[in-house]
Formats: structure tokens, C-alpha cells, sequence
């Protein structure tokens, strides 16, 4: 038609394109090769800053291209004054700003303006500050940015009042954002830190009595700010109950400080000779200058992991030189130092007793809860009713689901164990993508109610049948137990950490799908181990077993493992302490 | 271009600026059609533009005049066999009527110690102010109104007091200093005054270049109808927008902001944090059409939502706000409304719409800009006269235009202004719109940030119609920058007048002489009322005209642009049904010019020198389109003066 604007066909752009690029390869190369040389031959001129410039701007990920102009920056920074150092550096970051709004999320370009800030004479942070507000305007979740804002703010020492009303602001507009509530969770404790208290006299080993130290109640924030915080917190999770940035934060806030490294049990066995030690926490017994005390006299011993596997392991054991407790009449006074803390324990062992421990039973009390805060139980329950509120709302919401359970969990575990139970039944439900995540917490807080009934009935055995467990844990907690009942759950296997049962004599597992016993190693008072109905299928899976010196009877009936030829003969011949074999 | 005869053979003509009109030009222009653009007024954008202050109250004088009565020409010397003169009108002044305008800020600057004003003092001021207000519309009275000279313009600008007041001549003045002023001392909001001193009439005429005041107020939605054909034509490039930064509601005699974006639910104070749930869940199940809500079709909108057991609070947001309808709408248009809203939700910000910086007069004049772009010829201050009727066919073979030469065409478009009212049929009774512009010095609902662009919709009381507010910061260009100023438009189907229609709201919403106990409220410093037809009243068929010409209609009363934009594609696909409504405008370097020898070359590869030559008739072609930039923005600085 007359007059119709004509328009280049694909093809003809097509072809004029691959031209392009083709010539800019062309120069691309050349330049590059160029620049190589030049560092080849150690030349630091303005000329190498020009040509790496011109390749980093159309290539900002070029890290060679990078160091080789640190190196150039450095160089200059020997041979030139102040002023024309400052101006260099200048020119650089007004580079780096052509090259970050092409490629906001350069690794090489923000770390290189990291550089360039750092060394920059006369730096002027308000200028950075500046260009991290309007990158994050752009993106409010460029990491680079936030990594690099961090370091601005640490630098030009921005007050941390100022940095929160910052995070009010993006989560004011966007509250979608792990990196400003995460901010918000690293200034709150500076601005509004935790009234120092003492912590409660029953958290603490009474042997000792070290200040808190301040890595462990550092990041704890003030009941008042708390409350505050709560409530902005709540107005995004009804706002938006399928955002999880927010519930994570609403966790980071109900969370309290980990628990203080301690010695938390020391056992001693007069027929092992044997002296086993249970830590707070995991630690690598062998680094942290352990001192096994006898009678006084310092002892040179052996420590080890129950697992040659764990390097760090909440239980280390170590076994006395032979005859130095094994006369029945003599009493013996034990004390384990832990020589970089200022903690130890005593433990005595009797006239006429085989065995002897020493332990705090209150903190087992508190042990499963630190997860959750220790503020008032006032707060917590009105942080549930508010939960349950939106729970009604939002039935099937498995963000509010969860967190009603870990605060039933803080406020009382055994009292809110049927809801408990039913709230997870939903998870698995709404969530069937994470079933068995579900159903392994749900295993930990059953394990968990079971220790503290265990605990109340002041007895050394642990009965969890039927209760559906998917997995095992807290076993370190396990240590004195001698009868562990686990039968009718869905149990796969026996891990590592069950060698930590040290005072194990009677297992019961049957009717799981344990297919591996590996757990069941070296444990030196273990006789009877029950497994009938699991899935143990070849006789290598029983070779753990073959470790436990006194084990004597076993039940092996509906595994299919017995239907393997001379199983009998074959089993004589791996386990030879059994006498009473079920098959 | 005005000096020379125009081609006499084009493929459309079209008369009027109008949206309609503009973008129905780009597109035929688009797909290379000739078009010849005419309006007779000296402004673009027909009912649609946006003026200066000073333009607005030359435009205002205009139609106090009332039409220039222009002598009926005979141009039957130019009819030819079995043709027929159809006189066109050469009016648009009925579509605006009933123009009132107050002004209840002082005439002149006041004195400069107001940090030492007391509060009595200011309120003496504020009632000489409103005695000096004229109460009717006779501008020319407020010369006898003059002061002595006690306050020589601060900033050294010797505008005599004369001057300021008559405001032809002052806008003159204005014209004659195109230098940017001085911000004035009263402009500086820093100064540590507790009292804001108010702007006097003087300064707002002095400084009236800085406004741009709408005819119609409307808003983007930012997933309507005219968006996608800004972003689908490219027509985009020739405009900046801003967000609407809040829509407020006006209930129990307080304004407060409603939250509707999951940014202002988060962060609002009114609603408890179950009020909040609910709020979303509601927002969230909108989006989908349940049975639930099919089982509604027919009752009222409110009705659905009181059994929603959604709160009062929330059922207000949500019918008069978010779905912007009346109580007895049915269920099944406000739950359109409300997909509406929600779906131009988030796309470019909090609120669902956008707003042209510089005012809406923009848009029509972007159309514009990209019809002349590809060919189209331009003529302001001229019209059509009359259609060359060919009786046999009853098709328009050509127009006179206004200084008598015939121009052939194929189709002619034209506003229904110039459309005699015996050869149009609209709805019976006519429909009007009521409309407010007021300038204020202070926003509604003060916040932390003062550049806040604010919808506001008032519930119809005591019978009243429902009022629609639109309250522009000066960040959108269409006020005074740097002053606490806000311009405030006010839309409502007519009852009665403007006045009559939209007073009892200013009245109760802002502080005038006749409001009472608002000292929190804004002033009102200046305001203007008036009607205006309201374009949905025209039909879109059975009009007394030959078949191929076709009328589009001015302004509606509905807060988008989908009526205009509707009515510009329809007329598009009856002329030519086969072609692309305005298909993306190609990037410069893409075009292809014809060189002398037109013969298809391009499958030919076409040699280095010959790119060469190219880049030059680009740029020149390029250099064109700046020309033409150039021409209009004289154009516009025309109207300025």
C-alpha cells in the first residue's frame, strides 16, 4: 500500500545481527589477548586500564580482568599523590556504576567496588549509601547489594536506629524479603538488647558459676521490642499467610540462645573399667583438652567417639588402664575437666556398686524447649491464641499449623500432646510434598515427651512403641538407659548414634522396616536385641552386631535374612555369644 | 503550514483532537494511510486538554463569550454534478456549560512578615480574602477590587497590580517572561513558619505555567484498554506516568487511605490483623468466579458482601473503593469492578492506576504525535465547513475546509461538537457531567511524604450523586513544584449544575467561607465549576450523515479511557477490517526508506556505501521528527500565551 513504512524482514536482521556480534567478537578477542600480554609482561599503564575497561563493560564477570586491574590501582597508588590516587579511584567507581546497571548482580563488579571503597582515600559513604537505596529500589533482594550495603554501613558507621527504620521501609513495601528481616534480626539485638538478667540459677552447672558469656545471650532482644516486634510481624503472616519470610522471622523471634556448653553427665562402669561422658553439645573431645581425674591423680587416657564415624560427638568415652577400679570394696572420686571452659564434674563411685553417674536432671527438664523462648508463659500463650485465631481462619495453612505446635511445644509438651499429634496429621495432610519431614519432627517430639516422662519416672528405661517414629534422635540423652523398647513404629534403621546407648542390655524393635543395624556397635552390656518382623536381608547387615561382646539372645523370626541357606551355621560362625537365636 | 494551501487528496480527514480522534489518526496513519488532522480550536486535545492557569482562564472568557458568531459562507461555487453541501457546525461551546468560578484566597501577595502572624490575624486576612471574592463568575469585577501598591512583587518581578488583575492581560505579562521564576518565598515550604502562608491570587497567575489543569479527570488503569494500546503502539515513548500513590475513602466525615494493595494491607492501622485476613482472603477468591458467587447474579453487590461477614469497615473499602459502585449495583458487576481493580493491581505500584505527568491533555497529543510521525499532516485553527455529499452513493467525496478549499477523502471522522445537533442522535435526556477543579494548599489526608497522587471516592449522601475526587501533587507536573499546593478535580453525573452537584462536597470536605469548624481541612485558594456533555450519550449509530463519515464522541463520565479507546478501534475496523489496529511502531533503524527507484531491492544485498547512505536519510529523517517535536512544542507554547 502507498505510503506503508517498510520495515527490515527478520531475515535481513537476522543476518545484520550475526554480523554484529561476529565483529564485536572480533574486537572482543583482540583486546582481550592484548591485555593478557600485557600482564604477562608485567606493564601497569593507563593503557591496560583502558582496554580491561572496555572488555569488563561489555563482560563484567571476567574475574582475571579484575585482579589484573587491582593490580594496575595498586601500582598507581605507589607512583601518584594522594589527590590523583582519589581521583583515579573516583573514575573507577563511576565505571563500576556503568557496569552494575547493565549487570546489577555482577559478583566481580560489587566485589570489586568493595575493593575500590576500601582503599578510596577520601571515601564518601553517603554516595554509596545512596546507590545501595537505589539498587534496592530496583531489586529490594539483590544479595550483592545487601552484602555490599553491609559492608558500607560497617564503615561509615551508620547508626543502627537508622538501619532499622531502613528495614522498616523495604518491609513497609515489600515484606517478601529473607534480607531485611534478616537485617532487622542482626540490629535488633544491638539497639534493644536483652536486660542483663541473670539467667536462672537452674540453667546453670551448680559447680561453677562463669559470667554468661556474651556470644550466647548476644543475640536476645528485650521483652518490650519483642512485644513490638511480634506485632509487626503478625500483621504480615495475617496479611499474607503463605509467606514464609515472615514466619521465619516469627521463629528467629521465638527462638532463644543455644544451650551453654557443658558437662552434662559423666558415667563410670567398674566392669568396663569404663568412664563415658555426655556434652551439651557436640564437641571433638580429642581438641578440647578433656581431664579425667582419679582419686586425684590426673589420668593419661584415651578418649573416643562412640563411632569411629564422629569426630564431634555429644558422648566420648574412654576406657581406665585395667585394675585401677575394678576391685568391687575400694571407692573411687572421678572428675572430668573440660580445661578450655571453666566447667568440670564430679562423680563418685561407691563401695560395693558396679556403676556410678552424675548428672543434672532439671535441665533435661528445660533441654527440649530451647527451641522456643523462655519469656513468660503469659507471652507465649497469647503469641498461641493469636496462632489459633489465624489457624481458624486459615485451616489448612501449614506455616500457622507449625508454629502452633512448636509453641504448644514451649508451653507444655505432654499437656498439648493429642493436639500436637492432630496438627501434624494435618501437616502431612496439606503439605504431602513434605510428609516425612513431618513425620521425622513429629518423631522428635515424641522421643522428646517420652525422655521427660522417663525423666519424672526417675527409671533407665525407654519405651516408644507404636508411636510411628520415622526416625531416632536425642540418643545422646539415651545414655543410662538399659531397656529400650521401639517396637511397632516405621523405623528403617538403627543409626550411628545408638552405639552412645552405652548401658544398653535389652533392644526391642520389632515389627519396623529396619534394614541396617549400624548403631548397634561396640555397646558392651548389650544382650538381648529383639527384631522380629523387619527387613533385614542378608547377613552382612548383622555384622554390627558381632561388636557387642555379651550379646546372647537374638530374634531374628520374619526377616528375610532366615530364608538364606545354612543361616543357622552361618550365624554361629558371625555371632558366637549367641545362644538363644530365634529364627 | 497555515500560510500555504493544503494537498487537496487524502485518504481520511479528521476533525477534531479529541482521544477518539487521535487515535483513530495514529492508526490509519500507522498502516499508511494519508491523514489530514484538523481542529479549529488552537489547542490540542479538544474537551480532553490541559491548560495553564492562564490558558484555563482564557478558555474560561472564552465561553463567558459565548461563540464568536461567524458569518455563513456559501461555498456551493465548489460543488460539482449531483453533489450536495452538508454545513458542519462550527461550535463545540455546547458541550460546556454552567462555568462558575470562586476565588477565596487574597488578590495579592500579603506582607512579608507572616512568621509574627498571629492566628487572629491570619483569620482577618483569610476574611478580607473572602470578601474581595467575587461571588459570581464575572471575572471583569474583580478589577474594581484593586489595593493600593503596598506589596511590590518580592521578587523583583514588576508586575503592577493592574496587571495582576486583569487576567488576560496578566497571562500576556506571563507570556512575555519565559525565563523560569524565581521559586518565591512563599513557595519554600522549608521556612520555618508555623502558619503556611497561603498563595495569593497574584502568584497563582504568576506563576500559571506551572499548571496544567485537565478538562476531564480520569485515571489509567494500569491493565485498561488505552494502557495496552500505549505499550502495544509504542505510543508509550512519547509519555512519562506516575503512579496513584493511595486511594482514600471519605466516611464518617474523616479521610482515610483504604488498603488494597498487600503492601498498604500489611501496614495499615485501621484494620486488626483479622480485619486484615479477611480482607486478603476476600481479595484472593475475587479473582476466580466461584458458584458461590454465580448464586448472587442479580442482588445487590452489598448484599454479597454482608454475608461475606467481612466487618463494616472492610464492606465500605471493598463497595465504594475497591469496586467504586453504589449499594445497589448488582453482585455480578461489582465483582467485575473488583477483578478489575485487582487485576491492574501490583503492575506498576500500589494503586491500580496511572496518571500522565503533565496532565491528561497529554495522551491525545502523544496519538498526535505519532500519526504525524508516519505522514500525518497537522492543522490547529482549522476547520471543516461543510461535506461534499454525492448524492447517488450517499458518501462525503470531499470537504471544505474552513478557508474554502475542497479536499477530496474517502472518510471523514469528526467530534460530535462540530456535528449539528439536528444531524446527531444522542440520548434523550441529555447526559451531563459535573465537574470542580480546585486548587487547595494542602492535601486531604497530610502523610510523611508529600508527593502523593490520591483517588478519592465520596458516597453519594442525602440523595446526592456519587462523587469521584482525584487529588495531583505537584510531582506530577500539573501544579506548583515545591508548594504545598494540590489540585483537586471533582467528577459526578450531573443532577443538577456543577455547582449545585459538587459544592456541598467541597463544603464539607475542604475550608471555604461557607464551610464551617474544618480548620483541619485544606483551603480552597481558587475553584471552578462546570458541566460538561458527557460523551456516552452519543449513539454510535443513526446519525444524519453520509455513511462514510463517522463521529466521535467527547469526555465520559467513567474513570478509564475504554470508552474512547472502544470507540477509536471500532471506526478503525469498519474503514479497514483487514488491517492491525496500531501495530508496535518499528524502531528507527529498522525503517526502510524508499530511495528514487522504488523497484524491490531489498532482497539484494545492499553494499556498505549504500548503508551509508541510509544512516544520512535516517538521520535526516530522524532530524524531521525532531522538527516536527519542535513545531508542536512551538504549538504548545502558543497556547500558553
Amino acid at each position: 500500500m502507498h505510503g506503508r513504512v517498510k520495515v527490515k524482514s527478520t531475515a535481513q536482521q537476522e543476518e545484520e545481527k550475526r554480523k554484529d556480534r561476529e565483529k564485536k567478537l572480533k574486537i572482543y578477542v583482540a583486546a582481550r589477548d592484548a591485555c593478557f600480554s600485557k600482564r604477562k609482561e608485567g606493564i601497569w599503564d593507563d593503557e591496560a586500564l583502558q582496554i580491561s575497561q572496555q572488555l569488563l563493560s561489555s563482560n563484567p564477570d571476567f574475574a582475571t580482568l579484575w585482579n589484573y586491574r587491582r593490580e594496575i590501582l595498586m601500582h598507581l597508588e605507589t607512583v601518584k599523590d594522594e589527590d590523583e590516587v582519589q581521583k583515579i579511584y573516583e573514575a573507577e567507581l563511576s565505571f563500576l556504576e556503568s557496569c552494575l546497571k547493565v549487570k546489577p548482580k555482577s559478583y566481580g563488579s560489587w566485589h570489586h567496588r568493595c575493593w575500590v571503597s576500601t582503599r578510596l582515600p577520601r571515601p564518601d559513604w553517603a554516595r554509596e549509601l545512596n546507590l545501595c537505596d537505589q539498587c534496592l529500589n530496583l531489586d529490594d533482594r539483590n544479595f550483592h547489594c545487601w552484602d555490599y550495603r553491609r559492608m558500607v554501613v560497617k564503615m561509615s558507621g551508620v547508626p543502627v536506629d537508622k538501619e532499622l527504620a531502613f528495614t522498616d521501609r523495604l518491609i513497609g513495601s515489600n515484606f517478601s524479603n529473607y534480607s531485611s528481616w534478616h537485617y532487622r534480626s542482626t540490629l535488633l539485638p544491638l539497639l534493644h538488647p536483652e536486660s542483663p538478667e541473670p539467667p536462672s540459677p537452674c540453667c546453670k552447672p551448680p559447680q561453677s558459676s562463669p559470667p554468661p558469656s556474651p556470644q550466647i545471650h548476644s543475640h536476645r532482644v528485650c521483652e518490650e521490642q519483642l512485644l513490638k516486634e511480634y506485632e509487626l510481624v503478625q500483621n504480615a503472616f495475617f496479611t499474607d499467610p503463605n509467606d514464609q519470610s515472615a514466619w521465619f522471622y516469627y521463629r528467629w523471634l521465638l527462638g532463644r540462645a543455644e544451650r551453654e556448653e557443658m558437662i552434662s553427665c559423666v558415667y563410670v562402669s567398674r566392669d568396663e573399667e569404663r568412664v563415658a561422658v555426655a556434652f551439651s553439645r557436640p564437641v571433638n573431645a580429642q581438641s578440647v583438652g578433656l581431664l579425667l581425674v582419679l582419686d586425684g591423680l590426673p589420668q593419661r587416657v584415651e578418649w573416643s567417639s562412640v563411632h569411629p564415624r564422629f569426630k564431634h560427638s555429644p558422648v566420648w568415652i574412654c576406657d581406665l588402664p585395667p585394675g585401677t577400679i575394678s576391685d568391687i570394696p575400694n571407692e573411687h572420686n572421678l572428675t572430668v575437666h573440660w580445661t578450655e571452659k571453666p566447667t568440670h564434674r564430679d562423680c563418685a563411685l561407691y563401695t560395693g556398686r558396679s556403676e556410678s553417674w552424675c548428672r543434672d536432671s532439671a535441665t533435661d527438664q528445660e533441654l527440649f524447649r530451647s527451641e522456643l523462648s523462655v519469656e513468660k508463659t503469659s507471652v507465649l500463650q497469647s503469641e498461641l491464641q493469636s496462632c489459633n485465631q489465624l489457624q481458624e481462619l486459615e485451616p489448612l495453612n501449614k506455616w500457622c499449623l507449625l508454629t502452633i505446635i512448636l509453641l504448644m511445644r514451649a508451653l507444655d509438651p505432654l499437656g498439648y500432646e493429642k493436639e500436637t499429634l492432630a496438627h501434624f496429621q494435618t501437616l502431612r495432610e496439606v503439605d504431602s510434598m513434605r510428609s516425612a519431614y513431618y513425620s521425622d519432627l513429629c518423631s522428635k517430639f515424641m522421643i522428646e515427651n517420652t525422655i521427660l516422662k522417663m525423666e519424672y519416672a526417675e527409671v533407665r528405661v525407654f519405651s516408644i512403641s507404636d508411636k510411628s517414629l520415622t526416625t531416632l534422635c536425642h540418643l545422646d540423652q539415651l545414655l543410662l538407659v538399659t531397656h529400650i523398647n521401639l517396637s511397632s513404629n516405621q523405623l528403617q534403621r538403627l543409626p550411628l548414634q545408638f552405639a552412645m546407648l552405652q548401658c544398653l542390655e535389652v533392644l526391642e524393635a520389632d515389627d519396623n522396616s529396619i534394614e541396617n543395624l549400624e548403631g548397634v556397635y561396640h555397646l558392651p552390656k548389650l544382650e538381648e536385641v529383639l527384631l522380629k518382623n523387619n527387613k533385614i536381608s542378608t547377613l552382612a547387615d548383622l555384622q554390627p552386631l558381632a561388636s557387642c561382646p555379651k550379646l546372647k539372645c537374638l530374634d531374628l523370626r520374619g526377616n528375610p535374612v532366615t530364608q538364606t541357606d545354612n543361616v543357622e551355621s552361618k550365624l554361629a560362625e558371625l555371632l558366637p555369644s549367641v545362644t538363644d537365636l530365634l529364627l | 503550514m497555515a500560510a500555504e494551501d493544503l494537498p487537496s487528496e487524502f485518504d481520511v480527514v479528521i476533525l477534531g483532537t479529541g482521544l477518539a480522534e487521535s487515535v483513530v489518526a495514529a492508526a490509519f496513519s500507522r498502516v499508511g494511510q494519508r491523514v489530514l488532522h484538523l481542529d479549529r480550536r488552537s489547542y490540542y486535545a479538544a474537551n480532553w486538554a490541559s491548560f495553564t492557569f492562564n490558558a484555563l482562564l482564557t478558555w474560561i472568557q472564552q465561553h463567558h463569550e459565548g461563540p464568536q458568531p461567524e458569518e455563513v459562507q456559501d461555498w456551493s461555487s465548489l460543488l460539482e454534478e449531483g453533489e450536495e453541501l452538508i454545513y458542519l457546525s462550527n461550535s463545540d461551546s455546547a458541550s460546556i456549560s454552567n462555568l462558575q468560578v470562586f476565588c477565596f484566597t487574597s488578590e495579592e501577595d500579603e506582607e512579608e512578615e507572616t512568621p509574627n502572624t498571629t492566628e487572629e490575624e491570619r483569620g482577618a486576612a483569610d476574611e478580607d480574602a473572602v470578601k474581595e471574592t467575587s461571588e459570581s463568575a464575572d471575572l471583569k469585577e474583580e478589577e474594581s477590587h484593586q489595593k493600593p501598591e503596598e506589596t511590590a512583587a518580592r521578587d523583583g518581578e514588576q508586575l503592577t497590580n493592574k496587571d495582576t488583575f486583569d487576567l488576560l492581560q496578566a497571562s500576556q505579562n506571563e507570556g512575555e517572561e519565559p525565563n523560569a521564576h524565581q521559586p518565591t518565598p512563599i513557595a519554600a515550604p522549608s521556612q520555618s513558619e508555623p502558619t503556611r502562608k497561603k498563595i495569593s491570587y497574584a502568584q497563582l497567575v504568576k506563576e500559571g505555567r506551572r499548571f496544567n489543569i485537565d478538562l476531564v479527570s480520569k485515571l489509567m488503569y494500569s491493565r485498561g484498554s488505552l494502557v495496552d494500546l500505549l505499550i502495544k503502539s509504542n505510543v508509550s515513548r512519547y509519555a512519562e506516568f506516575k503512579n496513584v500513590t493511595r486511594i482514600l475513602t471519605y466516611r464518617q466525615g474523616k479521610v482515610e487511605q483504604v488498603p488494597c494493595s498487600r503492601a498498604d494491607v500489611f501496614a495499615s492501622r485501621q484494620l486488626s490483623v483479622v480485619e486484615k485476613r479477611k480482607l486478603m482472603r476476600f481479595l484472593t477468591s475475587c479473582a476466580e468466579e466461584t458458584e458461590e458467587q454465580r448464586a448472587y447474579n442479580g442482588r445487590p453487590y452489598l448484599e454479597f458482601l454482608t454475608d461475606q461477614q467481612l466487618g463494616e469497615n472492610l464492606q465500605h473499602f471493598l463497595l465504594h473503593s475497591i469496586a467504586m459502585v453504589t449499594e445497589d449495583t448488582p453482585t455480578e458487576e461489582g465483582l467485575a469492578s473488583t477483578r478489575h481493580f485487582l487485576r491492574c493491581l501490583g503492575r506498576y505500584g500500589n494503586t491500580p492506576f496511572l496518571f500522565p505527568v503533565y496532565g491528561l491533555g497529554e495522551i491525545p497529543q502523544c496519538f498526535c504525535r505519532m500519526c504525524a510521525v508516519f505522514g500525518g499532516v497537522y492543522c490547529l485553527r482549522h476547520s471543516v465547513s461543510g461535506l461534499l455529499l454525492e448524492r447517488d452513493s450517499n458518501r462525503c467525496k470531499a470537504v471544505i475546509d474552513s478557508r474554502g478549499q475542497r479536499i477530496n477523502c474517502s472518510h471523514f471522522i469528526v467530534e460530535e461538537g462540530f456535528v449539528g445537533a439536528d444531524r446527531k442522535r444522542v440520548a434523550t435526556p441529555p447526559r451531563f457531567l459535573s465537574r470542580a477543579v480546585l486548587i487547595t494548599d494542602g492535601s486531604l489526608l497530610p502523610s510523611e511524604s508529600e508527593q502523593q497522587v490520591s483517588m478519592v471516592m465520596v458516597p453519594p449522601a442525602a440523595g446526592g450523586p456519587v462523587v469521584r475526587m482525584v487529588e495531583l501533587c505537584p510531582s506530577t507536573m500539573t501544579c506548583i513544584p515545591g508548594t504545598c499546593e494540590d489540585l483537586v478535580h471533582l467528577t459526578c453525573q450531573s443532577v443538577g449544575s456543577a455547582y449545585e452537584d459538587l459544592s456541598p462536597v467541597v463544603t464539607r470536605m475542604f475550608r471555604t467561607p461557607e464551610s464551617h469548624d474544618q480548620e483541619k481541612r485544606p483551603s480552597v485558594l481558587w475553584c471552578l465549576y462546570f458541566n460538561m456533555a458527557d460523551g456516552s450519550g452519543l449513539e454510535a449509530e443513526g446519525h444524519d450523515l453520509p455513511a462514510n463519515v463517522y463521529v466521535c464522541s467527547g469526555p465520559d463520565g467513567a474513570l478509564g479511557h475504554d470508552h474512547a479507546v472502544r470507540q477509536a478501534e471500532d471506526i478503525f475496523q469498519k474503514i479497514l477490517p483487514e488491517e492491525d489496529f496500531c501495530p508496535p511502531a518499528p524502531n528507527p533503524e529498522d525503517i526502510i526508506y524508499d530511495t528514487e527507484n522504488t523497484s524491490t531491492g531489498e532482497d539484494e544485498r545492499q553494499d556498505r556505501e549504500e548503508d551509508r547512505q541510509e544512516d544520512v536519510r535516517e538521520e535526516d529523517r530522524q532530524e524531521d521528527v525532531r522538527e516536527e517535536d519542535r513545531q508542536e512544542d512551538v504549538r504548545q507554547e502558543d497556547r500558553q500565551e
